[in-house]
């Protein structure tokens, strides 16, 4: 998993609330035998027409939105099936950030496992940041994980709240696999050991 | 003095890396088996986070659950997600370079079955793979475990398994088994009696005269199926069997490393006195040929009874014994021996090795299949094919009318070409017998070898003591 520090970039806007992850990622992309590669696919059915032409209004079909690495989204972002291929395909696409007023459980913890960090501000910071999202590339927004802030353009600063658990293991990158590597001298000595006692295995 | 240990104890033991405060362990992996339905996220999450694989001379990958099983599966395979699965484990062994058996190897078959045959599987060790039937592995007396495709990446990457200890239970089969009497019934007659979810939160232990009689290729028919009875994991304590079994197979250690792990696997008994926290014993006399009614692996019944009724049961099992009835279409109080089959499916993890077909054949020797009845055999491996077509039972099950196929799981999960149409009934030696396992409406009876043998001659669910019973 990539650590997460800090992330000054483009942020789409997509003020629409309950964005379930049906439309993140629809589910006949589910078949897939990969984590990555869903990018293309996300936002599917808002994103293309039937025959897969660009619909040219969906906001990262537009010139100033494409490369965006952030969203702020409406009230409950995420909601609807478990699917890990939500948070797959925003990180595939190259999201490491949103930022909601709230999100549904399951999609919320299923991000900090994909190193996307998903951010709760109030109602205002929202719409403050929504409006500086507006403005494309004219306005790039700064995530600071260690000191738990959003920045907008103008330099209004917003804090916010995280896990220090989910922070810690963002920060450094660490999923469960990171965790245990973090151990890998111990695996080395029983490695080690193991080796002596049990040659053979 | 320590405290007396299980075998269970022993090797978990011999295996924890760390222990954290909270008692969840990191446990060390010997042997990692991995195939091609759930190891394309995990390669791909490797890949993503640029980790290789930590130990991959200890990790093997076989393409069984989806491979066709008819000859040109090497050059082609006609289902296109089934191709790209089977691909991508093509490209992600030879990337990560792990010890890789692909389908134009003489080697390839079900995982289960080629990781005894090639002398991976020993005593004492911890086995994984992505894959709840490798409980088989218990045979040799080492824990094996199926994992989830995440822990399958966490594996590939750290060679390693977070891990809490499961309870330990002793299944103990005394005395002998009666003429007919297969692993396959003592491995029923358990889940029968314990029901699916009986082993849950254990690691069972079996033991017991009858266990002792069987060989190999039984005990892992036994530890098989130690997942339908909810348990994650089924032992059996090596002996003289299992060291004859394992020596000289192409990764048993040789010379002076197969003393020293001989004489360590002879340390891997459970301790006189030893705790378990559950013990289910049943007299092997009182074992008779049984076969599935239902739709769940606990729905056994000897064959010489009658289709249950829902009432028959309690609780939420009432609903389920109807809808079993209704999806199986059957009468209760119909005897057993009357439900007519179609299919014929001689093969998987838990009955696709020598011994299997060495028994089938010599019920169905000289013998042919009833009419209308299409019959099946699946080796477990390219080499048991092999041996099989050596030993002349191929031209048998032939003679007698079977399709003689190339080594996979097959219909065991219909995820490949074979399946059963809706509302046709097999006699089938795998293990599972839900809703559409073997394909969309299918109809599954579970059962040994050499019952599926009697059911294909009569057309019916037989009880093969009557077949034996007859002079050929
Ligand atoms: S034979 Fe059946 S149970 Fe065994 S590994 Fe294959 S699909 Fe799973």
């Amino acid at each position: 998993m990539d650590k997460f520090t800090t992330l000054t970039g483009i942020a789409a806007p997509m003020p629409l609330v309950n964005i379930d992850t049906d439309m993140i990622i629809p589910k006949q992309f589910l078949k897939t035998i990969k984590r990555s590669g869903l990018g293309v696919n996300l936002f599917d059915e808002m994103r293309y027409t039937p025959d897969g032409k660009e619909i040219p209004d969906f906001v990262l079909n537009q010139p100033a939105w494409r490369e965006s690495q952030i969203i702020v989204a409406g009230d409950n972002f995420g909601c609807g099936s478990s699917r890990e291929h939500a948070p797959w395909a925003l990180l595939d696409f190259g999201i490491r950030c949103v930022i909601s007023t709230s999100f549904a459980d399951i999609f919320f913890n299923n991000c900090f496992k994909n190193g996307i960090l998903p951010v709760v501000l109030p109602q205002e910071a929202v719409d403050h940041l929504m409006d500086d999202a507006k403005k494309g590339a004219n306005a790039r927004i700064t995530v600071d994980l260690e000191n738990q802030t959003v920045s907008a353009s103008d330099g209004t600063s917003f804090a916010f709240e995280v896990d220090a658990f989910k922070k810690h293991c963002l920060l450094n990158g660490l999923d469960d696999i990171g965790l245990t590597m973090e151990k890998s001298a111990a695996i080395d000595a029983f490695e080690r050991a193991n080796a002596m006692a049990r040659p053979w295995a | 003095m320590t405290a007396p240990r299980t075998l269970y104890d022993k090797i978990w033991d011999d295996h924890v890396v760390h222990t954290s405060e909270d008692g969840t362990c990191l446990l060390y992996i010997d042997r990692h088996l991995v195939h091609e339905v759930t190891s394309p996220q995990a390669f791909e999450g490797l890949r993503m986070t640029g980790r290789k694989v930590r130990a991959p001379e200890k990790t093997i990958a076989v393409p069984d659950h989806n491979v066709p099983t008819t000859a040109g599966r090497e050059t082609h395979i006609d289902n296109e997600e089934s191709r790209i699965q089977v691909e991508a484990l093509d490209k992600n062994a030879r990337e990560f370079g792990v010890v890789y058996y692909p389908v134009t190897d003489i080697r390839q078959g079900i995982v289960h079955i080629v990781g005894p045959e090639q002398g991976w599987t020993l005593p004492g060790m911890t086995v994984v793979c992505g894959d709840s039937h490798t409980a088989t592995h218990g045979a040799f007396g080492s824990l094996a475990h199926g994992i989830g495709t995440s822990e399958v990446e966490h594996v590939l990457a750290t060679q390693t398994l977070i891990q809490k200890k499961s309870k330990n239970m002793k299944v103990e089969i005394t005395g002998k088994l009666r003429p007919g009497v297969t692993a396959k019934d003592i491995t029923l007659a358990v889940i029968g009696k314990t029901g699916t979810a009986g082993g849950t939160g254990y690691v069972i232990e079996y033991c017991g005269e009858a266990i002792r009689d069987l060989s190999m290729e039984g005990r892992m028919t036994v530890c098989n199926m130690a997942i339908e009875g909810g348990a994650r994991a089924g032992l059996i304590a090596p002996d003289e069997k299992t060291f004859q079994y394992v020596m000289g197979r192409p990764h048993a250690p040789k010379g002076a490393k197969w003393e020293a792990a001989l004489a360590y696997w002879k340390t891997l008994f459970t301790d006189e006195g030893a705790h378990f926290d559950k013990v289910v014993t049943i007299k092997g006399e009182d074992i008779a040929p049984v076969v599935t009614w239902g739709t769940s692996p606990e729905d056994v019944l000897p064959i010489t009874a009658t289709v249950p009724a829902a009432e028959d049961f309690e609780g939420g099992k009432v609903q389920a014994a109807q809808r079993s009835l209704d999806y199986m279409g059957l009468t209760p109080g119909m005897k057993l021996t009357d439900i007519r089959v179609d299919a014929v499916f001689i093969g998987s993890c838990t009955n696709g090795r020598i011994e299997d077909l060495r028994a089938a054949a010599a019920i169905l020797k000289g013998r042919k299949l009833a009419p209308g009845v299409r019959g099946m055999v699946v080796p477990g491996s390219g080499l048991v094919r092999l041996q099989a077509e050596e030993e002349g039972l191929a031209q048998i099950f032939q003679d007698a009318g079977f399709e003689w196929r190339l080594a996979g799981c097959s219909m065991c999960l219909g995820m490949n070409p074979d399946q059963l149409a809706p509302g046709e009934r097999c006699a089938a030696t795998s293990n599972r017998n839900f809703e559409g396992r073997m394909g969309r409406g299918g109809r599954t009876h579970l059962m040994s070898p050499v019952m599926a043998a009697a059911a294909a001659i009569t057309g019916h669910l037989t009880d093969v003591r009557e077949i034996m019973a007859e002079a050929v």
